[in-house]
């Protein structure tokens, strides 16, 4: 099957790639362009380890087509931090212990941080609504809902200064 | 989280200085940048990709695999089947010497489980592995398949392995189940004023980590390859690949260490060794991933556990004796059960002391997918039987099922059913503090009562044990036998001595703080134990006590004729290949 | 139709380390040129904390800063060889083992420290900030960084370690069952409060409250880490999992995690837990080992609770809404047993 182009902003830095036209988001991100930030857990949406953010919106890589993603600007885990300053939720998911293996700590961080970017102030069952997406296996799910609503705490502060 | 400092206080020196505190993980800003490189993290030019062939049936005989199509497809680079494997039988437990290869890496003759693989597709991409995969035609003749361990183990039933034509694990070379005597648990029953009997069936369950098993082996320089692997044991991996492709252990390179959860289904090498043939075959990196439906289906789960509990239990409370009869499933291999039915031996009767313990451990071969280790391997399944048994048996009494607990517990100093001394114990402190914060009432007597008092004394005597040659292997009609003889009171016939070695710091060089006493075990009886009996002549396999227990030398070099992986001494099996 | 609370509990051990022995680790421990320490391992971490329990441990009996110290783990051509995360014998192994490299990398070090200050190595003590200096004389002081750089380049010494932590193998007597498992046991006790309903089946986990015996706790926040997360487990076996839902029947399988059941973050339960510690004679520092008991208690907890809230056994996990209405149907209806106790 031909490859086709494929170019969209990814982290902030203009990227490019040939994918088959059948090539998911996961698969250029991962083999086409080396971030490995995004994880394969399922290949069919039911896991959440691949969530990126693609337009400011929650999406599964896995399963979207890459070449859907022409012109696109896609975040994923691997540019959360501003240099080497670690976002508030990556500060806070260390501060509560929130990961143990790390496997599904990238998904869970994007689905947090879409969360955040639409309602900076969530409750409880917001956060919960908002990673139902994403599956642990390690950690009961406790420390990742208490380091969301702590990295929320911190953020308007952040925000106005 | 909270702590009972002023519980064994005296016990500890909490002048620390980083032991004991709750500092940040070393590997967690990896974690929360996505930088935490698990094996699928790794970039190679040329990587290619590899799938396998499963079986559709149960239980079939394999008449003729044709891969001819396959061959021709579009990015294949390479088949393998059974014939190409160097090596294409193992068990995992050959790297310590106990059982018999039982397994092919891929199936030559014989499928045993749904989902067996039998050949194997390296592609130049995912896609194109998936659709020559779909062209491989494999001819069955499918076989009657056993499901249930009971039937397995009935005569008449289909052989599932045919290392084991009897369906269950060897223990010994003598018996099909390992057996657990202590004390006369008839004796008991008998005096009992209450008996509680019941069956307990523990589900199988996927480990499902979120990272699903895989590996990526690649040519490297110097004439090795290097493998990215989620092996939950390094060198036990690097060793069973070694194995079975036919390689000095320093021509492979492992790496890993960060592994995407494993709770014990990343133990058995399960695409290692086929992605090491790989790349030995076609001169490239090969990637072998398992998708999430594999993962969840042949993956290999936490094997399902039947356990039958009888209790005889005194109108006070006192529990006089237990028997517990259970059935491991081992799917169609033996992986890991065969370990984990010695480790569920130990384990009983549970952390009480009962004058007379006996147990019958089968470990079963069904037509289903191996079972293997996980997270409470051996143990999970039993303490879910006997903790609801105790429940029932405190309800057969009239006691409430703490009281019940405290009641039973094992102490410092009781002799366990498989004949060693407790110590360290803190059972009966964990019930009490749960009971207290559970504002559960209990009795003051309840209250009172210590791990540290009241064990040992006639709670350490070995009592006089009735002992059976019943299930010898492959002779299911011997199950149901009479005691053969009774062990006298006090018999012990494993040398006691297990003293760790732990070597690193000279003579002359002064030691860290703190650092671990260690001394042998030592029976808790004042007197000596009575000399062992007179072997059997049919023990001739396992070696005779020695008459001062010494620290049982480390491992000989492997012999030459033996491969690159790491060889141990004789666990308590002997190995036939 | 109604809902009906129950409450169960259950006490449990756990065996540390592979039971019968034939289960070495090895270590090695080296320096940088400035005091910085490096721990090769081939231990694995997967999850459950292997590098930072075995970072604390090196740092503790060398006596430098935890910062000071990284592991490197798995590697099979630097790391040595190690058995392998299961059986819960990480933290006991592998940590004695680290142990060992430790106290043989730190005799080093106290000698070339000796040899710098011109006394006694016998007489030297870390005080765990980077520095050595003579017991009950602070002042007479040497840094690490300044010892290491001494060492390298002055004396020629290295300042390194290696460390094997072998429990030997042992037999097991085929009649009688004896052998010598594990040294180390560590315990627990949970109460599970749940609520049944019996229109619907379902069992709906209130709360938990538990006491722990590990050991000598390591790292507390990696402790509570294995026991929620353990915890979350357990009732995800207690009440939803299984790849065979009508075992041994093989059919009607999950395949995938549309149908294999687990809870969600909405369906977690508050859980109290409260650690003794008892440590282990065998142990680093007296360390056990949580990671795989933790969800052991919560099975059985769950099911005496259900039995407790409305007087159905169920034996056959997991138990299910199905099993929990065979149950009532067989029992004639809900038969709620005494309440015990206060509000955890």
């Amino acid at each position: 099957m031909a490859k086709v182009p494929v170019q969209f902003r990814l982290n902030g830095s203009d990227r490019a790639a040939f994918a088959d036209p059948a090539d998911n988001l996961l698969t250029v991100l991962r083999r086409g362009l080396n971030d490995f930030g995004p994880k394969y857990g399922c290949g069919q949406g039911t896991c959440g380890t691949c969530s990126v953010l693609i337009d400011g919106e929650l999406r599964l890589a896995c399963l979207t087509l890459a070449a859907s993603c022409e012109g696109a600007s896609i975040e994923t885990v691997s540019g959360m931090a501003d240099g080497p300053s670690l976002h508030p939720l990556q500060n806070a998911f260390m501060e509560h212990f929130a990961a143990q293996c790390g496997f599904c700590t990238p998904g869970m961080l994007t689905a947090a941080k879409a969360l955040l970017d639409r309602n900076p102030n969530p409750g409880r069952e917001d956060v919960i609504d908002a990673i139902a997406g994403n599956i642990c296996r390690c950690t009961g799910y406790e420390p990742i809902i208490q380091a969301i609503l702590a990295a929320a705490r911190t953020l308007p502060a952040q925000r106005r200064s | 989280m909270e702590f009972r400092k002023d519980l064994f206080q005296n016990e500890r020196d909490d002048n620390l200085n980083v032991v004991g505190k709750g500092v940040q993980r070393q590997d967690m800003p990896g974690h929360v940048t996505g930088r935490s490189p698990f094996f699928d993290d790794h970039a190679f030019e040329g990587l290619l990709h590899l799938k396998v062939v499963r079986s559709p049936h149960h239980h079939a005989r394999i008449r003729r695999i044709d891969i001819s199509a396959a061959e021709r497809a579009p990015g294949v680079k390479r088949i393998l089947r059974g014939a190409d494997v160097p090596v294409n039988k193992n068990t995992l437990l050959s790297l310590i010497n106990f059982g018999k290869d039982d397994e092919p890496s891929l199936a030559v003759d014989k499928v045993r489980y749904k989902g067996e693989p039998i050949v194997a597709i390296i592609a130049e991409s995912e896609a194109q592995a998936l659709a020559a995969r779909a062209l491989v035609r494999v001819e069955y003749e499918p076989l009657p398949a056993v499901f249930d361990v009971e039937e397995a183990l009935k005569p008449g039933a289909p052989v599932v392995n045919d290392t084991y034509p009897g369906n269950c694990f060897e223990y010994h070379e003598k018996y099909d189940h390992q057996k657990l005597r202590f004390g006369d648990v008839e004796r008991g029953f008998a005096m009992a004023d209450h008996i509680v009997e019941d069956r307990y069936q523990m589900s199988p369950i996927e480990h499902a980590p979120t990272e699903t098993n895989g590996s990526i082996a690649a040519p490297e320089q110097n004439d090795r390859f290097v493998v990215h692997s989620c092996a939950q044991g390094l060198f036990f991996s690097l060793g069973t690949a070694a194995k079975i492709v036919n390689l000095d252990s320093n021509r492979l390179h492992f790496i890993g260490g960060t592994v995407g959860g494993g709770f014990g289904g990343k133990v058995d090498s399960l695409t290692e060794p086929l992605a090491v043939l790989g790349a030995m075959m076609t001169g490239r990196p090969v990637r072998y991933v398992l998708d999430r439906e594999e993962e969840m289906l042949h993956g290999g789960p936490r094997g399902a556990e039947r356990i039958y509990i009888k209790d005889g239990i005194a109108r006070d409370g006192r529990i006089l004796a237990r028997h517990i009869r259970s059935y491991f499933d081992a799917g169609a291999y033996t992986r890991l059960s065969s370990y984990a039915a010695i480790k569920c031996t130990a384990h009983l009767p549970g952390p009480y002391t009962i004058p007379n313990v006996t147990s019958d451990i089968y470990v079963a071969y069904t037509n289903r997918c191996p079972s293997t280790a996980m997270r409470g391997f051996g143990i999970t399944a039993v303490d879910f039987a006997l903790e609801v048994h105790m429940d029932k048996g405190a309800e057969a009494c009239g006691l409430d099922p703490v009281e019940f607990r405290i009641l039973n517990a094992y102490r410092d100093g009781d002799m366990k059913a498989h004949r060693r001394v407790a110590k360290n114990t803190a059972l009966i402190e964990c019930v009490q503090v749960a009971a207290e914060k559970a504002r559960w009432p209990l009795s003051e007597e309840a209250q009172r009562q210590s791990s540290l008092t009241g064990g040992g004394g006639a709670r350490a005597e070995i009592p006089a044990t009735p002992i059976d040659e019943n299930g010898r292997i492959n002779r299911p009609e011997t199950r149901g036998g009479r005691p053969t003889q009774t062990l006298p009171a006090g018999t012990m016939r494993v040398p006691m001595t297990k003293q760790p070695i732990m070597e690193g710091s000279t003579e002359n060089r002064p030691s860290a703080p703190s650092v671990p006493q260690y001394e042998p075990y030592r029976p808790a009886t004042a007197a000596p134990p009575p000399p062992p009996p007179p072997v059997p002549a049919s023990r001739s396999a396992a070696p005779p006590p020695p008459a001062a227990p010494p620290v049982p030398p480390p491992a000989g070099p492997a012999p030459a004729s033996q491969h690159g992986a790491h060889r141990f001494s004789s666990v308590f099996g002997t190995r036939r290949r | 139709m109604a809902r009906f609370r129950g409450r169960g509990m259950a006490s449990v051990n756990y065996p540390i380390g592979m039971n019968l022995g034939g289960d070495p680790s090895q270590a090695l421990i080296h320096s940088n040129p400035d005091g910085k320490f490096t721990v090769a391992l081939s231990a694995i971490d997967l999850g459950q904390g292997m590098k930072q329990v075995t970072r604390q441990v090196a740092a503790e009996t060398l006596g430098v800063p935890v910062e000071d110290v990284y592991v490197d783990t798995a590697d099979s051509d630097t790391g040595p060889h190690d058995m392998g995360s299961f059986a819960s014998r990480g933290t006991h192994r592998m940590g004695n083992a680290v142990i060992a490299a430790a106290r043989e990398a730190r005799g080093v070090l106290l000698e070339a420290a000796a040899e710098e200050l011109e006394v006694n190595a016998a007489d030297l003590v870390t005080d765990g900030k980077g520095n050595i200096h003579v017991k009950g004389a602070p002042s007479r002081a040497i840094t690490v960084r300044a010892t290491a750089q001494a060492a390298q380049f002055k004396q020629g010494k290295t300042i390194a370690g290696r460390g094997i932590f072998l429990i030997p193998l042992s037999s097991v007597d085929p009649e009688t069952g004896e052998m010598n498992p594990n040294t180390a046991f560590a315990h627990a006790c949970l109460v599970a409060d749940v609520e049944v309903d019996d229109e619907t089946g379902e069992v709906a986990v209130l709360g938990m409250s538990s006491a722990y015996e590990l050991g000598r706790v390591i790292n507390p926040k990696m402790v509570e880490q294995q026991l929620v997360g353990g915890a979350w487990m357990g009732i995800s076996h207690a009440l939803y999992e299984t790849p065979e839902p009508y075992y041994p029947n093989p059919d009607h399988g999950p395949r995938d995690f549309n149908e294999y059941l687990m809870p969600g973050p909405g369906d977690i339960a508050p859980y109290s837990i409260t650690i003794l510690e008892r440590p282990a004679p065998d142990g680093p520092f007296g360390g056990k080992g949580p990671g795989e008991m933790c969800a052991n208690p919560v099975l059985p907890a769950i099911a005496n609770a259900v039995y407790n809230a409305i007087g159905v056994r169920v034996n056959d996990l997991p138990i299910t809404p199905e099993k929990i209405l065979r149950g009532l149907r067989a029992n004639g209806g809900v038969k709620p047993q005494p309440r015990r106790g206060g509000a955890l």
